[in-house]
């Protein structure tokens, strides 16, 4: 679903407190009436989202423009299913009208979403009970369907509705046979119907066809109506469709009739003689082996479509009867030049190696794989090669091929610059394959493309645990390390070859993005230490170079990081080791001028690469002396004020971090008493005043952080630091910062109550221990910084993750104070009334009134009244739960096509 | 079609084409880093400078200790800098007809060839580039005449004395010929002779050619140049840019078709990327100043510097350097910064319509309201009262030989926290600073040259396919510091032709048409004859008359009356012989029906052979021999006339006459 199309349906809650909603439409009684409300655009996890609004900022839209975009409802309303598994009378009565519209070609259906949705709603019904009862029921339906094979102006969408429709309702066998009664199967996919007629050029009806034969072939009589009707050689000729959709879904459809054709897993051993299959499998299987032989590409391809789907989703023992029979035809493919359908051959090949139905030694696949690999050109080859890297069980001999086809454009690489691939060997007997040679010198695009596929290929097998062994660690280094100088274009080839492939790839940036990539990778492993020295040099390179793209200065400092932290360590100390200190003091500089570089995408990287060093070394003496000697500690302090607001957020984020390890130097001079103390200023200043949501969030993320780990600004007067911060985020408009707002009051109210915090927040554990001292006293704090009010406020909150998150917050509050009864109830003191009278405001929208200084009892008492888990129950449904019932749907179509007849007097 | 090259510089050029009887000069560029073998020119007295030591000979003999000095290691003339000119000596440049400049760095040696060589036509050059060029002259000028020294070195240019001396002295070509800077004077009097033209102007040159300045990308009203006849055309790529900065976007599709490109100013720097050097510049220019030094950068007073301060006047906000201040130093400082402004019609689109708004087209103009950005024209006067530390300093000139430049890096040199930033490609950076050294202040180098470079190249020649491409030497290879670098040169075919300095090239070029006006009487009396369909013939007895390189045909005169003889005839009235002619034929003879004819006219045993170029008809009985062939016929037959007779008329039966 694209970001920012949160539904009608759940637009059409936000509009108000739900009196306008249509009769039965109104929300699932909640406790205190609370609806779901609020932006679904900003989720949690996303995090640059454009910021939240409030709904009463929302323009008010009329419910025919709510409905008119359904397009995301209806998907949503396939994904979660709809609730209603029987027809209820209500729906049976809108059925005839909503029939008679759809056979009425004067009224359009606009929105064939809503075909979706009806039709998912009829599967839903169909698979719970009986389709014969349901149109026997409904004869309107057998109208309907009857309607259609009228020579008539019927419009694609609805014709295809209902075929596809015929096709779930016919996928019981009694119901095939009532249709099968009055001929309307024949005559709906047969000649007669839409196929012969001018309605079949319309690719949706050829489509519903499909469809509707798909859902009908689902038992032995499906099988001999195939037959009759003769729809398998349709649906051959529709493998050849214009239509992508339609040409796939015959080849699917094939496939599920072949299965349904042949013999199941419990059936006798299947017969290597085509005489003994069925009728239908025969000519199925016939049509391929016709197609394998044929001389035109695209037959070939769809035949081997076919079987990589069969092969992939069938594992009956039929299945290795077929390889066995087909497999000869597939290998003849290789002897031709060049190899017809190279692609779709490979994805056949590794979904038969994959297949747990076939036994692969016997069937003689090993050897039409390593056929394949040596007959494929290197860039069809190394997917190939990757997918038989991966498989479990197979041979040494060809996982060594297979490899070796992976390497070989590296191989080459490394001869082209006249380096030594490596004393390891696996390279040694590839370097010479000039067919390699050839891909990659000709053009830029292919030297690129196989290059940056090899990488990728490389990159994926890495951290496999059947990764071929042994690992060519070094020479591969020596390859990244070679095609990034040669993409930077400081390395010298001498070779003609050389010189060619430097010019050909100086300065792509999809390479050098791919092998920094690789690089970062290779890490993981070790290497030889002149090796590493070189992955430095051309890392720092990199970082150095002005030519570095953006994207490939954030994966040369991805890369930098990782190298260093896989640098080897003194045994007992965590610090840098001191090549990696070395290194540590030539980069800061370039730190340093990328932190003032006019890209603020540099600047942004730049940040983030501190931020992950200072996590890593911040308490290192070594490291904190290299930076602590350079200008890169003022410089991010200057960035706070940066014009972009990604690059102050990540500052913000960088300083907590440099904070928290005591790295902020104090600016000198009387103008700043306390360096430490004016951050924390200025991050409250940035919290209460920046116009954009990230630096807020990343301010919230920083003081939580601080919270926890008792920084020493906080933990001076923690009760007012967190009393300031909630007062700032609870005005915030942008959600995530409230969200944030409420895990730094649950953090605080941890470590109030003296609690180790749970996993789970909401994990109700009556078993824990009663706070120490009395409760109300442990509670007391909690109401000095206001933590309720913030709270109470949230869980009101027009955005559902907050409203969410503060449900929890107070359920885990709730069970922590539950096993202690010291405290007096206070339910019906005439606070507790007005507290809840406030509440109720607050729930209808209205917060503008304050709830006052609360007493801990109070709190205690508002806290048991209201009804959290069914709160908490209605928030985790989704936003249109409410709307979602099959007549919301019925009645939304028709409401579109203007047969309720609400709408009319709108005209005038 | 000859080129003379007259300058070994390929961003400097000086060519001259010989094309249609015309002899038109291509730019005249001045090679200034002669001058880096001279002492800097300081504005006040410099007891560093003045106290150098005198450079004797390795056998003590220190004759030459007045002109040259020893400075770290390297040693220079101490004396008023001088300029390496076009060659004067290959070809007479009284000669020149015209002068065509395509961007204002490329005239600066306009004033020694105007002034001293006889020349008499006509120089062409856009406003901008003459505006902009006078005031690089200017600076020039003011820069050398307002620090004047006594001393003329001569001495070191002696023949057998440059031999003894240590490079780069030993290996500087052609000393005799450098010579100091021109006056004001000249630099008027050169300039007067430049007559102004716009972007696709046609300019007819004595008939023969047309040249037409065409948009290059490169700087405010810079040119590339076709040079064209009917049948020919000639490009001249010099300075382009593909890059989108201030100036208008380059013209490229004017430049298909060219029989012959020559193509110089490419980009000096083919390895910078002018973006990443830009940003190069922002980072290092921020870094200085938030450490509390201050930035000089060396540049030209137009070109460049309305990008860079473009580029800073986005960034300083970001950067956080609102206020830090700019001062820009040059004695056209102010023109410069207001001519930009004006000149609309050359500016990118983007640019040319905030004229219309209005607003300035360069931001500059708000830097310079909101008092970010000070000019002055020297360092004396208000800039003394006004300048205040850390701060940036943009001034000339970028050879760090003179100007207000010689003074700062005297000023700032000795301090670490102050950097220099080079962004002119023209001057070595080291060569530049070796008079300065020791320096203890950073030095940046951020060479900012939007010429094309060799994959913008690649793809432009691919895109206007030139039949034939003439280039500097130095394109055609790559350079010798980075000989793998295949990528950093011309690439086609045929391979490019290159020149070297005081060659001269014979281009590939022949002239195979010349057009032709035939007078409207003498075409009104011709009758074509359709000879194929679409193709008709007419023949035309005419009087070809030249003058001014046009060529017109007219009718020819009527046949005199005959005169008693009294009057003598004037030679011009001769009239050519006019015999009467005989038919064209035109047309093939159909060998089958031929034959046919031949029997049908009694010929009896014809055999026919086919050959490589035709046929031969055979008459056994007559002893003839028909030789047909795709445009000759023969009959040989033995002394019988009566039959050649014959058989010609059959075989004329076939052709058509006209």
């Amino acid at each position: 679903m694209p970001a920012g199309s949160s539904g009608t349906y759940h637009r059409r809650l936000c509009e108000g407190d739900g009196s306008v909603l249509p009769v039965g439409r109104r929300p699932v009684s909640a406790p205190l009436r609370v609806g779901p409300q609020g932006s679904r655009s900003g989720l949690p996890g996303t995090l640059r989202v454009s910021r939240g609004r409030r709904p009463c900022a929302r323009p008010r839209r009329t419910r025919q423009v709510a409905r008119s975009g359904v397009g995301p409802a209806a998907a949503e309303g396939r994904a979660a299913g709809i609730s209603s598994l029987t027809m209820d009378p209500e729906c049976s009565q809108l059925l005839p009208a909503l029939c008679a519209v759809l056979a009425d070609p004067r009224q359009p259906m606009a929105d064939d979403t809503c075909l979706e949705k009806l039709l998912d709603w009829f599967k839903t019904i169909t698979e719970a009970g009986s389709s014969l009862l349901l149109l026997q029921g409904n004869p309107c339906l057998v109208e309907l369907l009857c309607h259609m094979l009228k020579p008539q102006d019927l419009s694609s969408r609805v014709l295809a509705f209902s075929l596809r429709l015929t096709g779930v309702l016919a996928a019981q066998e009694d119901c095939f046979q009532y249709l099968q009664q009055g001929e309307l199967l024949p005559k709906l996919f047969g000649e007669a119907g839409p196929l012969g007629g001018a309605a079949w050029t319309s690719p949706t009806v050829r489509s519903g066809w499909i469809q509707g034969l798909r859902s009908l072939a689902q038992h032995p009589s499906a099988l001999h109506f195939l037959a009759d009707c003769g729809a398998v050689d349709t649906i051959f000729s529709l493998q050849e469709d214009s239509s992508l959709f339609v040409a796939s879904a015959a080849g699917q459809l094939l496939v599920h009739i072949l299965g349904l054709s042949m013999p199941g897993p419990a059936g006798g051993p299947p017969s290597l003689q085509a005489g003994d299959w069925p009728a239908c499998a025969q000519k199925i299987v016939g049509h391929i082996e016709e197609s394998l032989r044929a001389t035109a590409t695209p037959q070939i391809t769809q035949a081997l479509n076919v079987l990589t789907t069969t092969f992939g989703h069938c594992h009956d023992p039929w299945t290795q009867v077929l390889w066995v029979r087909l497999s000869p035809l597939v290998a003849g493919l290789l002897e031709k030049d060049p190899v017809p359908a190279a692609h779709s051959l490979v994805d056949l090949l590794l979904s038969v190696a994959r297949s747990p139905g076939l036994s692969s030694s016997s069937c003689g696949l090993w050897e039409t794989l390593a056929q394949t690999l040596s007959h494929l050109s290197p860039t069809q080859a190394g997917p190939l090669a990757l997918g038989i890297l991966k498989l479990q069980d197979c041979p040494q001999a060809l996982r060594a091929q297979a490899f070796a086809v992976l390497l070989q454009p590296l191989a080459c690489v490394l001869k082209a610059t006249a380096q030594d691939p490596g004393p390891s060997g696996v390279l040694d007997g590839i370097v010479g394959d000039s067919m390699t040679a050839d891909m990659l010198l000709p053009s830029k695009a292919a030297c690129v493309g196989l290059l940056c596929r090899t990488l990728a290929h490389l990159e994926l097998l890495l951290p496999l645990p059947q990764r071929p062994c042994p690992w060519p660690q070094a020479p591969l280094l020596g390859a990244a390390v070679t095609l990034l100088q040669l993409c930077g274009g400081s390395a010298r080839p001498t070779s003609d070859a050389g010189r060619h492939l430097c010019a050909l790839l100086l300065g792509c940036v999809r390479v050098q993005r791919a092998a920094l990539d690789f690089l970062g990778t290779l890490s993981e492993g070790t290497g030889p230490r002149e090796l590493v020295t070189q992955v430095f040099a051309v890392l720092l390179e990199y970082l150095r170079s002005p030519d570095s793209s953006p994207t490939v200065l954030k994966k040369a400092f991805q890369a930098t990081f990782r190298w260093l932290l896989s640098s080897p360590k003194t045994p007992g100390c965590w610090d840098l080791d001191p090549h990696a200190l070395l290194f540590l003091r030539d980069l800061l500089p370039v730190l340093q001028k990328r932190l003032c570089s006019p890209c603020w995408e540099v600047r942004d990287s730049g940040l983030e690469f501190l931020t992950q060093m200072t996590r890593h070394w911040g308490g290192q003496a070594g490291f904190r002396h290299a930076l602590l000697a350079s200008e890169v500690p003022k410089l991010t302090e200057q960035l706070l004020r940066d014009p972009e607001s990604y690059v102050r957020a990540s500052a913000v984020t960088a300083m907590g971090q440099l904070s928290s390890q005591g790295l902020c130097v104090p600016p000198a001079g009387p103008e700043h008493p306390g360096g430490q103390q004016s951050l924390l200023a200025e991050l409250l200043h940035i919290l209460s005043t920046d116009s954009e949501g990230f630096p807020r969030r990343a301010v919230m993320q920083v003081f939580t952080q601080w919270l926890r780990d008792s920084h020493a600004d906080v933990a001076g007067d923690t009760e007012q630091f967190v009393a300031g911060v909630l007062q700032v985020a609870s005005q915030d408009l942008d959600w995530e910062v409230r969200a944030q707002g409420l895990e730094l009051a649950l953090v605080f109210l941890e470590q109030t109550l003296g609690q180790p915090r749970s996993h789970c927040p909401c994990a109700v554990t009556p078993a824990v221990a009663a706070p120490v001292g009395p409760l109300a006293q442990a509670l007391q704090p909690l109401c000095r910084v206001r933590l309720f009010e913030f709270a109470f406020r949230a869980l009101f909150d027009c955005d559902r993750p907050v409203a969410q998150k503060s449900c929890d917050l107070l359920l885990f509050l709730r069970a922590k104070t539950a096993s202690s009864g010291s405290l007096q109830e206070s339910r019906s003191s005439p606070h507790v009334a007005s507290v809840e009278a406030a509440l109720q405001r607050w729930q209808a929208g209205d917060q503008a009134q304050p709830l006052g200084d609360l007493e801990p009892e109070v709190v205690l008492a508002v806290l048991r009244s209201l009804d959290l888990e069914g709160l908490q129950g209605a928030l985790a449904e989704s936003s249109d739960h409410v709307e979602k019932s099959p007549q919301s749907l019925l009645q939304d179509m028709l409401a579109t096509v203007g047969v309720l007849g609400g709408n009319e007097a709108d005209c005038y | 079609m000859k080129l003379y090259c007259l300058s070994g510089h390929p961003t400097l050029p000086c060519n001259v084409l010989k094309f249609k009887s015309t002899t038109i000069m291509l730019d005249c560029g001045l090679d200034m880093t002669s001058t880096l073998n001279f002492l800097p020119l300081p504005l006040v007295q410099s007891p560093r400078l003045s106290n150098l030591p005198g450079w004797s000979l390795k056998d003590g003999n220190a004759f030459l200790d007045k002109e040259l000095k020893e400075c770290s290691g390297h040693v220079f003339v101490d004396s008023v800098p001088e300029f390496c000119l076009p060659e004067t000596e290959l070809i007479d440049l009284s000669t020149v007809d015209v002068i065509l400049i395509s961007n204002y760095h490329c005239m600066m040696a306009l004033p020694y060839i105007t002034e001293h060589t006889g020349f008499s036509g006509t120089v062409y050059a856009t406003e901008p580039t003459v505006q902009i060029g006078r005031l690089l002259m200017e600076e020039l000028v003011n820069f050398i005449e307002r620090v004047p020294k006594a001393q003329s070195a001569s001495l070191w240019k002696n023949k057998d004395i440059q031999r003894l001396l240590p490079s780069p002295l030993k290996d500087a070509v052609e000393v005799s010929t450098w010579r100091r800077c021109y006056t004001m004077q000249e630099v008027n009097s050169a300039l007067s002779k430049i007559q102004l033209v716009g972007y696709s102007q046609k300019i007819e040159l004595f008939g023969a050619v047309q040249v037409t300045p065409l948009s290059s990308g490169y700087a405010l009203g810079s040119s590339n140049w076709i040079i064209q006849s009917h049948y020919e055309k000639v490009s001249y790529v010099s300075g382009s840019s593909l890059l989108t900065t201030h100036p208008q976007p380059m013209d490229q599709a004017s430049l298909k078709n060219s029989d012959v490109l020559i193509l110089t100013g490419l980009t000096q720097i083919p390895t910078a990327n002018p973006d990443g050097m830009v940003g190069e510049f922002c980072s290092n220019l921020a870094l200085t100043v938030r450490n509390g030094g201050n930035v000089l950068v060396p540049c030209y007073p137009s070109g460049v510097i309305y990008d860079l301060l473009e580029c800073l006047y986005q960034y300083i906000d970001s950067a956080g350097l609102s206020n830090i201040p700019f001062y820009f130093i040059s004695p056209v400082a102010n023109s410069s910064l207001e001519f930009s402004q004006i000149f609309a019609e050359w500016l990118c689109h983007n640019k040319q319509t905030k004229v219309y708004l209005p607003e300035p087209p360069f931001p500059h103009a708000e830097l310079i309201q909101t008092n970010k950005l000070k000019h002055y024209p020297s360092l004396h006067g208000d800039f003394s009262s006004d300048f205040r530390q850390p701060c940036v300093v943009f001034t000339g000139h970028p050879s760090l030989r003179f100007g207000d430049v010689v003074h700062f890096m005297e000023l700032w040199g000795k301090s670490s926290l102050n950097t220099v930033i080079f962004t002119e490609p023209d001057f070595s950076y080291l060569e530049a600073l070796a008079p300065y050294q020791p320096l203890a202040m950073k030095c940046i180098y951020c060479p900012i040259d939007t010429r094309l470079n060799f994959i913008q190249v690649s793809k432009l020649l691919k895109e206007v396919q030139p039949l034939h491409v003439v280039c500097p030497e130095q394109y055609t290879q790559p350079p010798p510091a980075q000989s793998h670098r295949m990528d950093l040169m011309i690439d086609c075919q045929p391979p490019a032709m290159s020149y070297r300095r005081a060659e001269v090239l014979a281009l590939p070029f022949k002239r195979r048409y010349e057009k032709i006006e035939i007078m409207p009487e003498l075409a009104d009396a011709l009758v074509p004859m359709e000879i194929k369909p679409g193709i008709s013939l007419a023949t035309v007895s005419a009087v070809l008359h030249t003058k001014d390189n046009k060529h017109v045909l007219q009718p020819p005169p009527r046949p005199a009356q005959p005169t008693g003889g009294k009057k003598r005839k004037r030679a011009s009235e001769d009239i050519p012989d006019c015999k009467v002619l005989k038919p064209l034929l035109s047309g093939s003879i159909p060998v089958e029906q031929f034959v046919q004819t031949l029997e049908k006219h009694g010929f009896s045993d014809i055999k026919v052979e086919d050959t490589a170029k035709g046929h031969i008809v055979l008459l056994q009985e007559a002893e003839t021999l028909i030789q047909i062939e795709e445009d000759s016929t023969h009959i040989i037959c033995d002394n019988d006339e009566m039959l050649r007779v014959r058989l010609r008329d059959l075989v004329l039966k076939f052709l058509q006459k006209f």
